[in-house]
């Protein structure tokens, strides 16, 4: 199956939507990501039982900080599938462009031009 | 442990958003077990108080540190060179932490970012509750290892007072009765006859009311 999804999209993958942590989340939008969506297991399917409510739980939160920080909430979404549904993967993809295309840039990279830190500075 | 609460983000936004250069003490103790002040918290601060920095057109300098231990001299000691640089801290420790390091950094402005609230045990990740009030003289042997003073909302010595109903207290159906509790735990074991000694009233000397206390222990000072 070959889907297209739009290529301004970067894909980091995890071993499970469980490792994701908060810190990953604001470090993206440090460095001046305009959208970034987690995209788990179903849930009451994840491989390590509850990694993906974990996940839930830390995207809800750092939607809130986003939220209140003035960088928007609407830009990070968390996402449930299974692996048999690459079509619907591709389409979230399309929608989650369109969307954060409509937001515009984000007000980080609006204010700098650029990220804030560099990258080799990733830590959690 | 000492248990806190992180304070509300829009709290800590409002103490700081006139600084440039702010730094977000972390403390490794108490507050990293709860989850609200430890060097991972520190961080997280620190990244959304860049972000909100960042968005606002505003160039500041915002870092996180964390400390083994806020409470003690020699660990605050370690920010000594780096206290210059910025315009104020936000110290994530319990308020013991905060205050020794305004102690110790007197020019320094030293905001706390956590709420501390109370001595506690950790039910599960994310559930903590009271058990100690540090009343400084502990009666725990004699009240089958529950205390009255944290465990009854009246902090009675001699209860369980009449509003105590199915094990509940009467302040809260959520709160389970102190007494009953301590009552439940001398019958399993073979205690009861604890309630049938006369208590001696409980001497309040040692707590707070006679105001700030400390400690003074010559065996181990020089
Ligand atoms: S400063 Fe407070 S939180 Fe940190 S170790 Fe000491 S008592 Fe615990
Ligand atoms: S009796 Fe005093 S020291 Fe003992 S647990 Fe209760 S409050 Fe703490
Ligand atoms: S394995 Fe945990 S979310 Fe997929």
């Amino acid at each position: 199956m070959r889907l297209q999804y739009p290529p301004s999209v970067r894909i980091i993958e995890v071993p499970c939507t469980g490792k994701v942590d908060v810190m990953h989340l604001l470090m993206a939008f440090e460095y001046g990501a305009d959208g970034v969506i987690v995209v788990g297991c179903m849930e009451g399917e994840c491989h390590y039982s509850v990694g993906n409510l974990y996940a839930k739980k830390r995207v809800n939160r750092v939607k809130e900080i986003l939220d209140k920080v003035g960088v928007g909430g609407e830009r990070l979404a968390m996402y449930n599938l299974s692996s048999g549904m690459g079509g619907r993967f591709a389409e979230i993809i399309r929608e989650i462009t369109e969307k954060v295309m409509e937001l515009g840039p984000s007000p980080i990279r609006v204010a700098t031009g650029k990220a804030t830190r560099p990258i080799a500075e990733v830590t959690t | 442990m000492i248990k806190a609460v992180p304070k509300p983000l829009e709290e800590v936004l409002d103490l700081v958003k006139d600084f440039t250069k702010v730094l977000i003490a972390g403390c490794d103790g108490c507050v990293t077990v709860c989850e609200a002040g430890g060097l991972k918290e520190a961080k997280v601060l620190a990244s959304a108080l860049r972000l909100y920095f960042t968005q606002a057109g505003r160039q500041a300098q915002i870092d996180e540190i964390s400390l083994t231990r806020q409470c003690e001299k020699e660990y605050l000691a370690q920010l000594s060179d780096k206290m210059d640089a910025y315009d104020a801290v936000v110290s994530l420790a319990c308020g013991c932490g905060v205050q020794y390091m305004a102690e110790m950094y007197n020019n320094k402005i030293i905001y706390p970012g956590v709420d501390t609230c109370f001595l506690g045990v950790n039910e599960e990740r994310g559930l903590y509750s009271e058990r100690c009030q540090a009343c400084g003289r502990c009666i725990l042997a004699e009240t089958g290892g529950i205390c009255p003073i944290a465990r009854c909302s009246k902090r009675m010595l001699n209860g369980p007072c009449g509003g105590s109903d199915a094990g509940r207290c009467e302040i809260n159906k959520d709160i389970p009765c102190g007494w009953e509790l301590i009552y439940e735990r001398l019958k399993t074991l073979g205690q009861l006859d604890r309630f049938e000694k006369p208590v001696d009233p409980k001497d309040w000397t040692t707590s707070r009311d006679g105001g700030p206390r400390k400690i003074v222990r010559e065996d181990l000072r020089i």
